[in-house]
């Protein structure tokens, strides 16, 4: 019987060589969207207690990896849209302004973007991350949030749009420079 | 033009998000049996009665369902 059939069947044993076979990955993964070590620790447990319920729905001839990433995917997007409300309250909406362009302007456009970034929508957000920061492929990112590639690019299309608008707001050609 | 836009934005986009350290720093199976042992809690009374106020509200004015949408 394979590690997936015992898995399946509740083999507890199984689910720990899952565990352990996947825990690096999926960990990777959900960072690479929260940008948080401690976050990310949590949620891979998550995503894995969230696995061990529906253990008797998987079918042992599906891709584990791919259902993990989905459901790891969800709960890290689960995690942006609860941090972006807290954020909505949390934050004031101009930041001083510096006397000189010198270090704390850089300083003020970075915290400008930051803050853009976490105003986004959380399912631009997480596009953004994967998409121009990590520079994931496209059909990857797809798979993992189960949507269609071409969805994936109308969302980075949105973000990128709305994020452009913030930094020529600012007058800014990129995080480090003003014009 | 586009293409330029997203160029100037992922340039930004990398100078304000350094690159994360991917790597598993400790096995989390020990945290994974104690979240195992831990019984689920069950959806409090309040989280229902909201659920079902935004489902009425939906009803009665469906175009709440484009607002809310865009904002998830």
């Amino acid at each position: 019987m394979s590690l997936l059939e015992r898995f399946t069947k509740g083999d507890a044993d199984a689910f720990e060589d899952l565990f352990r076979q996947f825990q690096g990955r999926v960990y990777a993964w959900i960072v690479r969207i929260v940008r948080d070590r401690g976050v990310a620790e949590d949620l891979t447990v998550e995503t894995f207690w969230r696995i061990y319920r529906a253990r008797d729905r998987f079918r042992p001839d599906a891709d584990f990896a791919a259902w993990a990433y989905r459901i790891a995917t969800n709960l890290a997007l689960n995690h942006l849209r609860r941090r972006r409300l807290h954020l909505e309250n949390a934050l004031p909406d101009d930041v001083a302004q510096p006397a000189s362009p010198d270090a704390a302007v850089q300083q003020e456009v970075r915290e400008h973007i930051q803050r853009a970034v976490s105003r986004l929508p959380a399912k631009l957000q997480v596009v953004v991350m994967l998409a121009l920061v990590e520079e994931r492929p496209y059909p990857e990112i797809a798979g993992a949030l189960g949507i269609a590639v071409g969805t994936v690019k109308s969302r980075v299309f949105r973000a990128v749009r709305i994020l452009r608008k913030h930094l020529v707001g600012m007058g800014v050609e990129h995080a480090g420079t003003r014009r | 033009m586009q293409e330029h836009d997203a160029e100037k934005v992922r340039e930004s986009l990398k100078l304000v998000f350094p690159p994360v350290n991917q790597e598993l720093q400790r096995d989390l199976w020990p945290l994974m049996l104690r979240r195992m042992e831990t019984p689920t809690t069950a959806v409090p009374w309040y989280d229902w009665a909201l659920a079902g106020a935004v489902t009425v509200l939906f009803v009665f004015v469906p175009k709440l369902a484009l607002l809310l949408a865009y904002h998830l």
